[in-house]
């Protein structure tokens, strides 16, 4: 029976070749970072297929090592670079943003002006910025705990973010979602999930309607495109399993973002996984996987382009494991004993931020008062955050009942015969339900 | 998880096996047969117990049906002078939900064999072929996965209604309908609004086993943000899964697996019901009985009985589970003073339960004695059938019940 959604059998299989290991530990080095991996598909149904596979997979393919080599050649020669010096101001701005805000939440926590969980994303910049800066507005972005940073480049404003963490009723929430749970419908940021892994299937759903709006209503011009984001942990998740398999099946313009930083709370990635590798696992359901150093936002931005493109033109998921790291505990209430400070210490050498500047100086695309200027403009517009944030209002108690249902009739016919969001009780946010 | 099972099999599960005599009904005579049929009892929703014939869908000829109370002319056909069109309740939830689907291009359908199998028990039958496969979407088997798309793609703009192939099913995707499909218009401060369309059918059937027989209205009822409406006759059926389409909030339609060859002249004019209403089923004087799903019909052949030995019961099917209708509700027990609660949910932390508490904290000062709460009991479903009857609350024991609260 000929469905719309016979999937094309592509198998790629991804060798690991060159097993340089720069470890200093034995076995129990983690296997990426100075990996070069190459994709190389193997028999295809069709000739056809094959071959459009293969210019693809090997565009994708060795990424790491395909940026190594342009960024020594530009070194170099001062040609092929990777970014222009606009794009490279857009994407220093968002890392010193990214890097700032989450600074200053970890100030304003232990000053008591938030509480409950709050997940930081230092270290990880580079991933956020180098995927969501290539989104359009209309692109969905999905996310899990850690979503500060993911709603501040998808454009959430600093101030709605801080007043949100504040649990000020100017927040993007209206505060009542909070740091786990970060939503803008107008930059199309649909969460922010507690759980790990049940983002996954909400960001598959955001795919699907996009597939949907194109094909059945005959919108020819939507290609909006859905970044997932999620940790390690999660890729042991029956959810992720699911998603893959339904996203490659249908071929929905989704891009899995796998956020590697090896810790799931006190949980080492190699104690809990039996393959490691998580790019892997996206062959095996029929979608490419690629594997990038997380840690440069140039690299993430080469693979980020490749990846949405082919969702963008219709060819599928992609799924990409980004190896990084956070510099801080799980959340602010981890203690954060576990990791060995040789460990951090290695991937404090890799800071996103100062390889990034690093890269821009050697280019000469920038000066040092440009950045300077930056870093001066985001202090700046951190610190109006807070304050805005500070003198914002604490939600009122009327608040309380608004957005339990979007048609407040849910609430039910009451003994008067009247629905009971009618009773100026429930407008007071005093009722009971 | 997914065990396949014939409808036509499934359906051929009679109502009332304990306390019923197939001897004694008038069997009709059949116009012209032609393939196989299967017979099987089916309860009107006025309480009149009538068999016929069951032909797969696509039958062309009328039959004909005769009824135990009016012992009509069994010659008489199926007149076409009378309003509306007879169909099955299978049939009525399919065409409530194709007129949705005419009406509003972003309504589609998800889950599993609704597509191409047309669903397990044919309420998607046809819709694949006439709209499409991605409308009509086929989905693998995993059921919190393909719930959690379904809200993500109400959340960005279609109106999806996703099918549990049985209700127990859809404990497997009781992450997303907890976490996500109840508390994400709240949490993202009203942005996001989720009008998705949970159904599939659930309750004891025949001799289906204890997981098949489940009855998750108890579990889901404590989710805020959702409600959850259980249909009963084919006309209340296209009516709430429309209303449920056209819903804003998040709506579960609870169907029951045994209910759903039952037939019914419904209007050919387009109606839509309310979801929070109940429906006053017969009207009474000495005691109201709410009911929901199929133990509306074991009340109704309960109340046959109850007539006869002199009581006038109310009988009310509640149909919206969450939120109850307190005024409906409230006003009968304001009329009749005496409560007797019949459902096919567990008796711990089941819709009984909280019905019981809801009427207990509002009309406490009208009730003339306690609650009385008929529910299956705490016993996983077995399969003998004769085990199986017992765990239901059956006619007879709802008789018991009235004559005991009206003493």
């Amino acid at each position: 029976m000929a469905t719309a959604f016979s999937s094309i059998n592509v198998v790629q299989h991804a060798r690991c070749d060159n097993f340089s290991v720069a470890s200093r530990k034995p076995s129990s080095a983690f296997l990426g970072s100075t990996y070069s991996i190459r994709l190389s598909p193997s028999a295809s149904r069709s000739a056809s297929v094959s071959a459009a596979v293969n210019r693809k997979a090997s565009s994708v393919s060795a990424v790491s090592e395909v940026v190594k080599e342009k960024k020594q050649k530009s070194v170099s020669s001062g040609s092929n670079l990777l970014i222009t010096k606009e794009e490279g101001l857009e994407v220093y701005e968002d890392v010193v943003l990214g890097r700032v805000f989450e600074d200053m939440c970890a100030q304003m926590y232990y000053r008591g002006k938030m509480f409950g969980f709050v997940h930081l994303y230092n270290g990880q910049e580079a991933v956020s910025t180098g995927f969501i800066k290539l989104l359009k507005k209309e692109d969905c972005v999905v996310s899990t705990y850690r979503d500060h940073v993911h709603a501040l480049s998808k454009g959430v404003p600093a101030r709605e973010v801080m007043s949100e963490l504040f649990g000020k009723t100017t927040g993007c929430c209206r505060g009542q979602g909070g740091s786990m749970h970060m939503f803008s419908k107008e930059h199309n940021l649909i969460g922010g999930f507690a759980f790990i892994g049940e983002g996954i299937p909400i960001a598959t759903g955001a795919a699907f309607t996009s597939k949907y709006r194109r094909e059945v209503l005959k919108e020819a011009d939507c290609d909006h495109v859905t970044v997932a984001f999620f940790g390690d942990g999660t890729c042991n998740n029956g959810q992720f399993y699911e998603c893959l398999n339904m996203a490659a099946l249908w071929k929905l313009p989704i891009v899995f973002v796998v956020e590697n930083n090896l810790w799931a709370i006190g949980m080492s990635h190699l104690r809990s996984t039996s393959d490691p590798e998580i790019w892997k696992k996206g062959p095996a359901f029929g979608m490419p996987g690629v594997h990038v150093d997380g840690m440069d936002v140039l690299k993430v931005r080469e693979v980020a382009k490749e990846a949405i493109g082919r969702a963008r033109r219709g060819e599928g998921p992609t799924l990409v494991e980004c190896e990084t790291y956070r510099f801080r505990g799980h959340s602010l209430a981890d203690p954060d004993e576990l990791r060995d400070p040789d460990e951090k210490a290695r991937y404090a050498a890799r800071d996103p931020i100062a390889a990034l500047k690093k890269y821009m100086f050697e280019n000469n695309l920038v000066k040092e008062a440009e950045l300077k200027a930056i870093d001066k403009k985001i202090d700046e517009l951190v610190e109006d955050a807070v304050e805005f944030a500070d003198e914002s209002p604490q939600p009122s108690r009327s608040q309380l009942l608004e957005n339990v249902f979007a048609d407040p009739k849910g609430f039910g016919i009451g003994p008067d015969g009247r629905y009971r969001c009618e009773d100026p009780k429930f407008t007071e946010g005093t009722a009971h339900v | 998880m997914a065990a396949t099972f014939q409808v036509l099999g499934a359906a051929t599960g009679l109502f009332f096996s304990g306390s019923f005599d197939p001897q004694r009904l008038h069997l009709p005579s059949i116009r012209s047969v032609s393939e196989r049929r299967t017979g099987f009892l089916v309860v009107r929703s006025d309480g009149h117990i009538v068999s016929s014939w069951n032909f797969p869908a696509r039958r062309t000829q009328q039959f004909i049906t005769s009824s135990i109370a009016t012992k009509a002319n069994e010659a008489a056909s199926a007149t076409t002078s009378k309003p509306g069109h007879e169909l099955l309740l299978f049939e009525a939830l399919r065409e409530g939900l194709e007129e949705e689907m005419e009406r509003d291009p972003c309504v589609c359908v998800m889950g599993e064999d609704v597509g191409h199998y047309g669903g397990s028990y044919k309420v998607t039958k046809g819709l694949a072929e006439k709209y499409g496969d991605l409308r009509v979407l086929d989905t693998p088997i995993a059921e919190n996965s393909f719930t959690g798309m379904g809200i993500g793609a109400a959340m960005t703009g279609l109106r999806p209604v996703v099918e549990g192939m049985n209700m127990g099913f859809l404990l497997l995707a009781f992450n997303q309908i907890s976490n996500n499909c109840g508390m994400l218009h709240y949490t993202s401060g009203g942005q996001f609004k989720i009008p998705i369309v949970i159904r599939g059918p659930g309750g004891v059937g025949r001799q289906l086993g204890a997981e098949h027989s489940q009855r998750l209205e108890s579990y889901f009822q404590s989710i805020p943000g959702i409600q959850m409406v259980a249909c009963s006759t084919p006309y209340n059926a296209k009516g709430l899964m429309k209303a449920a389409i056209r819903s804003e909030n998040p709506v579960i339609l609870f169907e029951h697996v045994l209910l759903y060859n039952l037939k019914e002249r419904i209007p050919d004019e387009e109606y839509v019901l309310s979801l929070e209403e109940a429906e006053m089923v017969r009207p009474g004087e000495h005691v109201t009985i709410l009911t929901y799903s199929r133990m509306r019909y074991h009340v109704m052949q309960a109340a046959k009985t109850l007539v006869n030995k002199g009581y006038d019961p109310e009988v009310i099917d509640i149909r919206s589970l969450k939120p109850f209708d307190l005024y409906t509700i409230g006003s009968s027990v304001k009329k009749t003073h005496r409560v007797l609660i019949v459902e096919e949910c567990m008796r711990t932390g089941g819709i009984g339960a909280s019905l019981t508490a809801a009427i207990t904290e509002n009309f406490h000062d009208h009730l003339d004695a306690p609650i009385m709460c008929l529910s299956s009991q705490d016993v996983p479903t077995p399969y003998a059938g004769t085990l199986e009857n017992w765990t239901v609350v059956q006619p007879a024991q709802i008789v018991t019940a009235v004559e005991q609260l009206c003493q």
